[in-house]
């Protein structure tokens, strides 16, 4: 689904490669957290894969295509492949949870009708259904982080990438976030998690993928988040 | 993206940066009416150049016995040199009619023109010239007639009409040209103001845009509803720019046409003309604008 072969990125004015010489495969439906320290290359990784970067060296695919050589007009062809969420939602302030959600599709062309039938369905998936016309200031961050998920899914991705998902939430609206993200999993769909949070990737059990310095120091299945043996 | 989504992406854009959408409807309606105005001249003088040039003649005026001029040293015109002179003329290929007009005929026409005035009652018959009115087929072909006859023993001198018409459509080719050259500089002024407005509600929307950026919206979605709202501030500036060419047509039409009665003025086929000249502008101007500067500030 997702691999990278011999990856090096290089920012303009910086000595150090943010990604040096990953080689990195994720199959369909897989489950992996990627941790490490901040400036680690987490985000870079995640950036590569929506081509909001290019590698500086080595080729990456992503759902069967050769980013390098995809052209820009076919950049938003991808993205509908992938949902992503992020530590801080992006919710929309001034449009309610089920606008939000419907916006995501009113771009992308769906008719009225398609919207009125997947909105609600993916609410009930994130557990929110009866909050439809709450606006974001008016929900908890977990809550929140519930519609940016609604969002992401509701075009149903293949991939789903999430930026420190939990970063924001207190443990317990965390442990929901985390079921929430492993029953998409279950729908079939790549998960991809970048986080801090030790308990969570302990919890999970998952494959781990851990960077430093821009190279992988570790890909373990059914891993936990620091060496315990 | 649907239509009425898009509507109402666009509605909510334009509400929100109402008073930069309203400057830019400001300025685009400005702007466009100064270039309409300019042209509008510029159908003005081309009426005028229709009005005028068929009713222009070129006077050749005779040797009387008072005229000073070289050609006239052997006095007054001979009978034979009269005939000649009409006879040539009438033979010239530009030329479209000959019409003689005696010094008796010319002393009537005078005092009617000067009626009531003390010039009517000094000037006397002998003191009037006799002449001949030349119509041109083509009222530019003056020069042939001049270098014809200018100087011919019997001909006093040779009158164009069209030199006095000339320094009029000057005039009024300068404001026509000024009203085009701040019409063109506010139009530029516009852009820039279109630019900006859509720099600024690109920011203002950073967040809907990076959803759709997300979701993988193509960014000609992403920029559409952008190039509509500065489009449609543009047309109502185009309406509005129309609305004050009208006005104008109408102010000629009742109050200056009266006062001018000597020509005809523009008619409402040239505003028309202008508006549409206009609106195309209007909308060529406003969508360049956009689309320049939204592929500078919405990158996908």
């Amino acid at each position: 689904m997702i691999r990278l072969e011999n990856v090096s990125k290089m920012y303009p004015r910086q000595a150090r490669a943010a990604l040096e010489n990953v080689t990195i495969e994720v199959a369909k439906g897989e489950f992996v957290f990627l941790v490490g320290q901040s400036g680690s290359g987490k985000s870079t990784f995640l950036r590569l894969v929506l081509k909001e970067e290019r590698p500086t060296a080595g080729t990456i695919y992503v759902a069967g295509k050769e980013l390098n050589s995809l052209s820009q007009w076919k950049v938003p062809e991808l993205r509908r492949q992938i949902g992503t969420v992020f530590q801080d939602f992006r919710l929309l302030p001034n449009k309610t949870v089920t606008e939000n959600v419907a916006f995501a599709m009113h771009v992308l062309g769906a008719s009225v009708k398609e919207i009125r039938r997947a909105v609600p369905e993916v609410l009930e998936l994130v557990g929110l259904t009866g909050y439809g016309e709450r606006r974001p200031n008016q929900l908890s961050g977990g809550e929140q982080q519930r519609v940016a998920i609604a969002r992401a899914f509701v075009n149903q991705p293949i991939i789903l990438i999430a930026d420190e998902p939990t970063g924001n939430l207190d443990p317990t609206t965390s442990v929901g976030i985390m079921k929430l993200l492993d029953r998409i999993n279950r729908t079939g769909t790549t998960v991809i998690m970048a986080t801090h949070d030790s308990g969570i990737v302990d919890q999970m059990r998952k494959r781990v993928i851990e960077l430093d310095a821009g190279s992988v120091v570790r890909d373990q299945v059914r891993g936990v988040y620091g060496y315990s043996g | 993206m649907r239509a009425r989504f898009l509507a109402s992406e666009v509605g909510i854009g334009l509400r929100r940066n109402l008073t930069l959408t309203i400057a830019v409807v400001v300025t685009v309606a400005i702007s466009l009416a100064l270039l309409g105005v300019g042209l509008l001249a510029n159908s003005q003088v081309t009426v005028m150049k229709d009005y005028w040039y068929n009713k222009i003649e070129v006077s050749v005026f005779l040797c009387g016995s008072l005229s000073e001029s070289p050609s006239c040293s052997a006095g007054a015109v001979t009978p034979e040199q009269r005939d000649a002179i009409q006879a040539d003329l009438k033979a010239l290929p530009v030329v479209a009619t000959v019409y003689y007009e005696s010094q008796a005929q010319a002393f009537t026409r005078f005092r009617d023109r000067f009626k009531g005035s003390a010039i009517a009652a000094n000037v006397t018959q002998d003191q009037l010239p006799e002449s001949f009115r030349v119509k041109l087929r083509d009222p530019k072909q003056f020069a042939v007639v001049q270098s014809a006859f200018a100087g011919r023993p019997g001909v006093d001198s040779v009158q164009d009409q069209r030199a006095v018409l000339e320094k009029f459509f000057s005039l009024i080719g300068v404001l026509r040209d000024g009203a085009l050259a701040i019409g063109l500089i506010s139009v530029l002024t516009a852009a820039l103001l279109i630019s900006n407005t859509l720099r600024i509600a690109a920011f203002n929307r950073r967040r809907e845009t990076g959803v759709m950026r997300l979701v993988g919206a193509s960014s000609f979605s992403i920029q559409l509803p952008f190039i509509l709202e500065g489009v449609i501030a543009s047309i109502i500036g185009w309406a509005i720019a129309t609305g004050l060419l009208a006005a104008l047509k109408t102010l000629v039409d009742h109050r200056v046409a009266p006062l001018l009665t000597f020509t005809k003025f523009f008619g409402w086929p040239a505003v028309w003309q202008a508006s549409g000249f206009l609106f195309i502008t209007g909308f060529l101007v406003s969508s360049i604008a956009s689309l320049l500067t939204l592929r500078k500030y919405l990158r996908v």
